[in-house]
């Protein structure tokens, strides 16, 4: 097989040089690495967007590339020292899991800018972090759900016990009590980020269990699928996924990373790019939210008033008085929860059903 | 009605048995360079980033030894259970408990600091590979169970535990409740080869080691002949006085004292840190390895490197022209498919058999399959 693999090379040879990846001085090269495949119409399917977004803004002063459906663990240290030895002046790591390779990569390139997405660590002066407040969409979802429902209580079909997740699970109990303080929720765990199978049984044993509505913080669109043949209403994921469910979607919560993308690699570009950790919601325009449909009038007004209310006027989902799910009290009357408390988030607000897992 | 018959041949070749994996190559390139006309890539440029580029750097030969050491570790430890016809599918559990037994000395006692930690930690490792894999094989000594599916199912055991475990009591107490333990230690850490070229570690070097030993035991010992008599003739091992279910515990505990050798080298040279996914199913991707190896060890080291090349390969392919993912785990079926295959063909001979003969193929003892 080695002489086989000689002779390749030996032919190749010439191919070789022309190949390689040209220096181009002049472009600024940005590159990704997404945990999931671009295909999920979700989470990396919206950063993929974003790195489209980042073409169409800047034409051919930049090149960009991208890996998809990375592991996380041995395997994305590799994949981000391909990229950091390719050429790239950025590179965006989309993952919370990819938190710690991006760390130790970033320690070996000091030249080359990581972003790391979701994560809290910044090692190194090369390294920022960035995330989107998607919990903002979150309480809409929730006054929606509240609305909506005649059960009471909505499905949650969520992914990992994280703070990220958990404060998604709270901020739409929040925006259901807003409106029914008596709402309930009933969340299974699926363990994954993407797995339609399993996100689709997942549904379906929530409507068993008497929910008349579906949000879900996994990328597919099998939940929502399942929501419209059983003739429910459910939530998008990430994307707008409104095609795979005409009659079915409320609205989505709706990543569009293209402006943070672009401003980073515009300083990249200029020399100006400084550490930072940026958490945009709403207002900054990292998180919007599909048009509504499929509910009445004034269920849409109440939606975007509440919209309106996070994006202008500033309000945040966590504001007291908020209670655990024991009783406590976390939130006093009017005040506001520090960003620490929220991003480090491991318990549930009064009314979630169950128990987290810990 | 026509149907087609695979039938033993009487002698393989030994010329095609040497150059099968060669031909195999060849009509994997074939076939490959078509899918990747027809998706609109330049063939010999997506050879070229599949099989040479990941093999033109210092540093990418590094992670070539990094993703093999782990395939050929627990492949080689499967040889020895799939020559002895026992059926170990968990070894990604072995590899999993191993990773966690080894865990305990860095996460639970982060301040026993000293030069016996990484030996200790290796040495656990192993136990608690073999410990995890003697669950299927007493049940399947004592009671006859099917390891089939006792070590397949173990698996699911040990990812749910290593996931609690790092979301639950072994969390990293600084770590925002992110679930991932604490960073190891420096003296928890599986050194570097060379520093400065690369990151491959000494989980290489005992993939190597263990392949050479385990080559040596299988054929110059006659505890490498039991294995082999009562994997091809239990009967004939009975007569030698070889005991079936003495094996079984045997090859299970080799076999999986290799997988947590693996897994602990995994988490303290690659990774640093038990987090929820340790493995990208390494234990199972072994058993093609231990297959695609011919279930020699020396093989399986040729195989653990091939193997590894297709996942660089398929990354390096994806970022320089970019071929989808899919693709390129398409293509890696294509070589496995092919390897496979030609193997098969060796040992066989296709026959095309129509109704009015089919009676007398099925009275044929020679038929298979």
């Amino acid at each position: 097989m080695r002489k086989l693999l000689l002779a390749l090379a030996a032919s190749t040879a010439a191919l070789a040089f022309a190949a390689s990846p040209s220096l181009a001085q002049d472009k600024t090269k940005a590159c990704w690495i997404y945990v999931g495949p671009i295909g999920d119409f979700g989470y990396s399917y919206q950063h993929h967007q974003g790195l489209l977004d980042v073409e169409k803004h800047f034409g051919d002063k930049v090149e960009t590339a991208y890996l998809e459906s990375v592991p996380e663990g041995a395997d994305t240290e590799r994949a981000l020292e391909r990229f950091a030895r390719s050429g790239c002046d950025i590179i965006f790591a989309t993952s919370f899991g990819f938190m710690d390779p991006v760390q130790k990569v970033a320690a070996k390139f000091p030249d080359i800018k990581f972003e790391h997405a979701t994560g809290f660590k910044r090692d190194h002066p090369n390294v920022s972090t960035y995330n989107s407040r998607f919990h903002e969409g979150r309480y809409v979802q929730g006054v929606i759900a509240a609305k909506m429902s005649k059960t009471g209580v909505a499905g949650y079909i969520a992914s990992f016990p994280i703070p990220e997740v958990v404060m998604g699970i709270n901020a739409f109990m929040l925006g259901a009590q807003s409106v029914n303080p008596d709402f309930k929720v009933k969340i299974v765990w699926a363990n994954t980020w993407f797995d339609a199978g399993k996100e689709a049984d997942a549904a379906k044993a929530l409507l068993d269990q008497g929910v008349d509505i579906i949000t879900q913080h996994t990328d597919s669109t099998a939940p929502l699928q399942v929501a419209a043949e059983r003739g429910i209403k459910g939530f998008g994921q990430a994307s707008d996924m409104i095609k795979f469910a005409p009659e079915t979607q409320l609205t989505s919560i709706v990543d569009d990373w293209g402006p943070y993308y672009i401003e980073r690699v515009q300083e990249v570009m200029d020399g100006t790019w400084k550490q930072s950790d940026v958490w945009g919601g709403m207002k900054a325009g990292h998180v919007k939210m599909a048009p509504y449909m499929n509910m009445p009038d004034d269920v849409k007004a109440l939606a975007e008033a509440t919209e309106k209310k996070i994006k202008d006027e500033g309000f945040n989902p966590f504001t007291g008085p908020v209670y655990k799910q024991d009783g406590t009290l976390w939130l006093e009357e009017g005040k506001v929860a520090p960003d620490g408390e929220v991003l480090g988030m491991n318990f549930y607000v009064k009314g979630v059903d169950g128990e987290l897992p810990k | 009605m026509m149907r087609l018959q695979l039938v033993k041949r009487p002698q393989h070749s030994a010329f095609f048995s040497a150059v099968s994996p060669l031909i195999a190559l060849a009509l994997t390139m074939i076939a490959g360079a078509i899918m990747f006309s027809v998706l609109g890539k330049n063939p010999l440029d997506a050879l070229y980033y599949y099989f040479i580029d990941p093999l033109r750097e210092t540093w990418s030969l590094h992670e070539l030894a990094i993703k093999a050491a782990p395939l050929i570790l627990i492949a080689v430890g499967l040889s020895v259970c799939f020559l002895s016809n026992n059926w170990n599918i968990g070894a990604e559990g072995q590899f999993i408990a191993g990773a966690i037994a080894g865990g305990i000395l860095p996460v639970v006692f982060p301040d026993f600091q000293n030069v016996l930690v990484l030996p200790l930690m290796l040495i656990m490792g192993m136990i608690g590979g073999a410990a995890y894999a003697s669950v299927p094989a007493f049940l399947k000594a004592r009671f006859n169970t099917n390891e089939i599916l006792t070590s397949l199912m173990l698996v699911y055991v040990a990812q749910l535990f290593l996931d609690w475990l790092v979301r639950g009591p072994w969390r990293d107490p600084g770590g925002m409740n992110f679930p991932e333990t604490r960073d190891f230690h420096a003296f928890a850490i599986l050194p570097e080869l060379m520093p400065s070229a690369g990151r491959a570690n000494w989980g290489i070097v005992f993939a190597l080691l263990a392949a050479v030993i385990l080559w040596f035991v299988l054929r110059k010992t006659l505890k490498g002949f039991e294995i082999r008599v009562l994997g091809q003739s239990p009967r004939a091992g009975r007569f030698a006085g070889f005991s079936a279910s003495h094996m079984v515990m045997v090859s299970f505990l080799i076999s999986g004292a290799l997988a947590g050798l693996a897994g602990i080298s995994e988490v303290s040279g690659a990774i640093g840190q038990l987090q929820p996914a340790i493995s990208p199913g390494y234990g199972f991707t072994a058993i093609i390895v231990a297959f695609l190896g011919r279930l020699n060890p020396l093989g399986i080291v040729a195989a653990g490197f091939v193997l590894a090349l297709s996942y660089l390969g398929g990354e390096a392919a994806q970022i320089s022209i970019g071929l989808s993912d899919k693709a390129a785990r398409a293509f890696q079926g294509m070589l496995l498919f092919f390897v496979l295959g030609c193997d098969t063909l060796i040992h066989y001979r296709i026959r095309l058999v129509g109704l009015s003969v089919a009676k007398t193929g099925e009275t044929g003892a020679e038929t298979n399959a």
